[in-house]
């Protein structure tokens, strides 16, 4: 499949058209979803006339946008009108969003396609993709292995050519990780870059929405054409969505690039390795090395995993069978509110939920919630030190390539530690992006993660273009 | 209603007031009252996966005025999410200022002369409306709900005062000035009876001189009347229950109007625990000075001191007159009996012709011009219009609009020939011979039956003080 | 850090409005308390006067005109409901008033 760069130029230019392309992605997707469970709806209608108004554009001489007849899958957490919204959980099953989400009516803006929502760990808790109240999604590389998640459906989605690009949300990681174990480009923009309107919130202070591409250049295109200022999002940065794609080939010569010894220690040795090697590389292509020490890091975890929680536990309680979705009947509101929940929500989320409720609760909110507020601060104090000393950071974007189903689900804790290298971007709200680099056990792809100050993303998208060159993609 | 002797009442009031914004808090729906149920939601006030609020800028001005007009301290705030499940509430939880208000301390200083605190004036939001279906339609026998969300999202401020007030007299007066206060500054209506303006009130009892009691909560008392009665009823329970050995327990109390009582809504529990932390879709506020200022130089004036140049004009007001100076101060109306007693008016009709006239089409004041109140006050002190005739121009022109000589004269209001009433009493007098006898040998109340019969005769053309002199001069 | 207790897990389960087997709530008060110990080593932290981050970047005064904007179709919000009557939203009996 060609990249979405390329897909653009051909239907702008005419030398194909956005019905032809969403035609070839919507067989894929009919040859590949029921082995991989990528797609929990395939919107071919909405689809279709989405591609047939871009062709008429065209017709008409227009200059559509800058991803023109693009097809794009959208992780199921992300609203759109008129098709099923469920964030893989029951509790929204048959649950039609009367809006649509920012992100969405900026791609249509853009003349992207969308064709269909893909399947997450419930509610985007998780990391494997496992989670889903609707099956797991099975790796593209290996279908014995777990995507990675929360957006293993929208990294599946790119991997096995369906799309050339998805948009994920990243709370943890669930852009970064996915991203690395499916051998694709990933990015958690910095926090308030990309509007959350119509994000179905899981942490609201650390969710970012970014996209997931086969192309350093795609993930530009697609970051530019998303970002920018939104008036329905109060968190979102006051200013334009800022120039990347003009900035891929800067290069990273003359920077200093900070080699984490945090990001990279509990990882397997083939992981490892491939670090080491971009290490090489990036040295060789004119950055200073540093390496650097950031214990705070490693707080994160903690402070991650009662903060999120917290958070989640308020942002779900919506889900109470009055208004919208999965009501299960009761002779009281509140017999109903709680048989709804506990028929409606899977066993991790309640697992977070309940979490997040202790860790508010009163006389405990001081020993958890109000402790990992200020370790939030110790991370971003962190961070800035670093930076004084490097103009981005360097480590693995996860511990390990794809695992097999099943290996960590049954021990919640194994599960989150291995979020441990991609935490620390959320908790300060700066940017991070993962780029395949070389294989390891199996010829499973691995990431490394280039992390930058808030608003680098244009340096980050240099930087792993380099990455990207050196591992045979030019 | 007092207390036995040695008892005292300690009562504080928390004041909701919703605000009279274009739109509801967090979005763009109208904040109405009336409008079908369901037509002013959204995403956001329907607590839409996805939705996220966005803070209207009017919202906050109308409490940065709230807070300066009660001499708070406007402070850099935040708000909080306080979570607890509730089928009216969209999102389950609600979004307010929690730690940190907008507006920190305070005071309010009552007409008597009496001061009471404010602790704290902050930003919320309003839930939804639910209706009870089955058994009495009370929650308590209703077999099920139905919920109306267009009220979910509208803003309210609450205003907090001290434990200061020591009287159910007392309470009125505090939720009539800060009425008025709360008219002044634009930022309510004032209807009660509409919900925009609900109180709770928190009452304890104590023996003179001792420690605060345990309090109870009456909550969403409607009206001043209502504030009054709950208040003395729930202090006299207590003080009962007290000298007949009992405990007052800390609880929320419903007032039930019919009844004319008290009871107990839900007791305080350990599991209300409402897990507040920061709303993490909204950032602080920070109003610097230059805000401030502007909402500080934005102020009409607040009632005291429109009370104060009311009184200046008004030597030594009937007390009959004292009721109604404070309708008219309340909604507001002062310039209009400015100007009239400027103009020279008499205090009565200046006053009365406000409080009543304006006061019952508030929705028509618009229409009004301080000008045209003062130019029909005047015809009617010439002579040119009855009472009757003035009260009827003021009210077309406060339904229709339109000029005061212009409106008498599409009513037929001329003013009676010079000579037509002379004629008229004449005839009533040759018709009603024992009256006119009764009248000479000093009954004055026969005037009034006079002056009843010239204007039915006249429809209302006549003057009143015209009749009396054509009786006198025949007297 | 407070032990984690197993009547913890109930009473923050009835908070959350979530029904747990007995079963489950063994499973949550051992899974949780790990995390829980897991988080522990914030502990050795001195944290003394560290300003709490509730936010990433430092956004102030946000907000939006008074302007109204088009609310939802009211046949489009009542096709969502689980239960309506009368253009409301219907919901079995409720056993409390709000707090």
């Amino acid at each position: 499949m060609k990249c979405a760069r390329q897909m653009a130029l051909d239907v702008q230019n005419g030398d194909t058209s956005a019905v032809s392309v969403l035609e070839e992605s919507l067989a894929q997707i009919r040859s590949r979803n029921e082995e991989l469970n990528v797609f929990l709806y395939v919107d071919e209608e909405g689809a279709r006339a989405a591609a047939s108004a871009v062709d008429e554009r065209v017709a008409r001489g227009e200059n559509v946008g800058s991803l023109a007849g693009v097809p794009v899958a959208l992780k199921d957490n992300l609203c759109q009108t008129n098709i099923p919204t469920t964030c893989s959980s029951k509790i929204l099953e048959g649950w039609r969003s009367p809006y649509s989400a920012t992100v969405v009516d900026r791609l249509l803006a853009a003349g992207a396609v969308p064709v269909g929502k893909t399947n997450l760990d419930e509610f985007a808790m998780g990391s494997s993709t496992e989670n889903s109240a609707f099956g797991p999604t099975r790796n593209p590389h290996n279908t014995s292995r777990v995507p990675g998640g929360s957006s293993g459906g929208s990294a599946a989605a790119v991997a096995a050519d369906m799309t050339p690009l998805a948009l994920g949300s990243d709370t943890g990681g669930s852009i970064r990780q996915p991203a690395a174990l499916c051998g694709l480009i990933g990015v958690k923009p910095s926090y308030g870059l990309v509007s959350r309107y119509g994000l179905i919130a899981f942490a609201s202070s650390l969710d970012q929405i970014g996209p997931l591409t086969k192309t350093v250049s795609d993930a530009a295109i697609a970051l530019e054409a998303i970002a920018g200022h939104d008036p329905l999002d109060s968190t979102s940065l006051p200013e334009p969505s800022p120039s990347l794609v003009a900035h891929v080939e800067d290069g990273v010569a003359g920077k200093r690039i900070g080699v984490v010894r945090e990001l990279i220690d509990g990882a397997d040795a083939d992981v490892v390795a491939s670090v080491e090697r971009a290490v090489e590389v990036l040295k060789e292509a004119g950055a200073a090395i540093v390496e650097l020490s950031v214990p705070e890091f490693r707080l994160g975890l903690s402070a991650y995993y009662l903060i999120a929680p917290a958070e989640a536990s308020s942002n779900l309680a919506r889900f109470d069978g009055v208004r919208y979705g999965l009501r299960v009947k009761a002779d009281d509101v509140t017999a109903m509110m709680e048989a709804t929940r506990t028929a409606g929500f899977g066993e991790e989320v309640k697992r977070r939920i309940m979490l997040g409720t202790y860790a508010l609760s009163a006389g405990y909110y001081d020993a958890y919630y109000g402790q990992a507020l200020k370790v939030r601060t110790l991370t971003i104090d962190a961070f800035r030190r670093a930076y004084r000393e490097a103009d981005l950071l360097l480590g693995a974007t996860t511990p390990s390539v794809a695992f097999e189903f099943g290996s960590k689900t049954a021990d919640p804790m194994a599960m989150y530690l291995s979020d441990v290298f991609t935490i620390p971007s959320n908790l300060s709200g700066e940017p991070a992006i993962s780029v395949p680099f070389g294989t390891g056990e199996a010829g499973l792809p691995i990431g490394v993660q280039l992390l930058g100050p808030g608003r680098s993303e244009a340096q980050l998208f240099a930087g792993a273009r380099v990455l990207e060159i050196a591992d045979g993609r030019p | 209603m007092s207390l036995p002797d040695g008892w005292e009442m300690v009562v504080g009031l928390e004041v909701h007031t919703e605000l009279k914004t274009n739109t509801k808090m967090f979005c763009g729906c109208a904040n109405t009252f009336g409008a079908a149920p369901n037509t002013n939601v959204c995403p956001v006030c329907l607590g839409l996966p996805g939705s996220l609020p966005v803070l209207n800028v009017r919202a906050v001005e109308l409490a940065m005025a709230i807070g300066t007009a009660l001499h708070s301290t406007i402070s850099p705030s935040t708000f909080h999410r306080k979570n607890y499940f509730y089928p009216d509430m969209p999102k389950d939880f609600q979004i307010s200022q929690y730690d940190l208000p907008i507006n920190a301390g305070g005071y309010l200083d009552l007409p008597d002369g009496s001061r009471v605190s404010i602790e704290r004036a902050h930003l919320e939001e309003d839930t939804g409306k639910s209706t009870h279906l089955g058994g009495s339609g009370r929650i308590h026998d209703a077999d099920r709900s139905l919920v109306d969300y267009n009220r979910s999202g509208v803003p309210l401020v609450e205003i907090v005062s001290g434990p200061d007030i020591r009287s159910s007299a007392q309470a009125r007066t505090y939720a009539a000035e800060l009425r008025g206060i709360l008219i002044a500054t634009g930022a309510s209506d004032g209807r009660m009876e509409e919900g925009s303006m609900r109180i709770d009130a928190n009452v304890s009892v104590r023996r003179t001189g001792e420690p605060f009691g345990t309090r109870c909560e009456i909550k969403n008392l409607n009206s001043l009347r209502s504030l009054v009665h709950a208040i003395d009823f729930e202090a006299a329970r207590q003080v009962e229950m007290i000298e007949g050995g009992a405990r007052v327990r800390q609880e929320t109390r419903h007032w039930d109007e019919n009844l004319g009582s008290t009871s107990t809504m839900r007791v305080k529990e350990e599991a209300d625990d409402y897990r507040y932390f920061r709303e993490p879709d909204l950032v602080d506020l920070v109003p610097d000075q230059a805000w401030q200022d502007r909402v500080r130089d934005g102020l009409k004036p607040m009632p005291a001191e429109r009370r104060a140049v009311l009184t200046l004009r008004l030597a030594d007001p009937a007390p009959a007159l004292l009721d109604a100076l404070e309708v008219v101060i309340d909604l507001g109306l002062d310039p209009f009996v400015v100007a009239a007693l400027d103009a020279g008016v008499a205090p009565e009709p200046a006053i009365a012709r406000a409080a009543n006239e304006i006061a019952s089409d508030l929705d028509g004041v618009d229409k009004l011009s301080v000008e045209s109140y003062v130019a029909t006050l005047l015809m009617e002190q010439r002579g040119e219009l009855s009472a009757t005739q003035s009260k009827t121009v003021l009210a077309e022109i406060l339904a229709n609009g339109g000029e005061p000589t212009s409106v008498a004269a599409s009513k037929g209001f001329e003013r009676l020939a010079s000579g037509a009433l002379g004629e008229v009493v004449a005839q009533l007098i040759e018709e009603n011979p024992d009256e006119w006898s009764r009248y000479r040998s000093g009954d004055e109340k026969l005037a009034q039956f006079f002056i009843g019969q010239v204007m039915k005769l006249t429809s209302g053309q006549a003057n009143g003080k015209e009749v009396i002199a054509e009786l006198q001069a025949r007297r | 850090m407070p032990e984690l207790r197993r009547e913890d897990v109930a009473h923050v389960a009835k908070l959350a409005r979530l029904i747990m087997s007995d079963a489950e709530l063994d499973m949550f008060t051992e899974q949780l308390g790990q995390v829980l110990d897991h988080a522990s080593d914030m502990n050795a932290l001195d944290l003394e006067g560290v300003v709490a981050t509730a936010h990433p970047f430092g956004l102030i005064n946000v907000v939006r005109d008074d302007v109204p904007r088009e609310c939802l179709d009211h046949d489009v919000v009542m096709a969502m409901a689980p239960d309506a009557e009368n253009g409301r939203f219907a919901v079995p009996r409720i056993l409390g008033e709000a707090p």
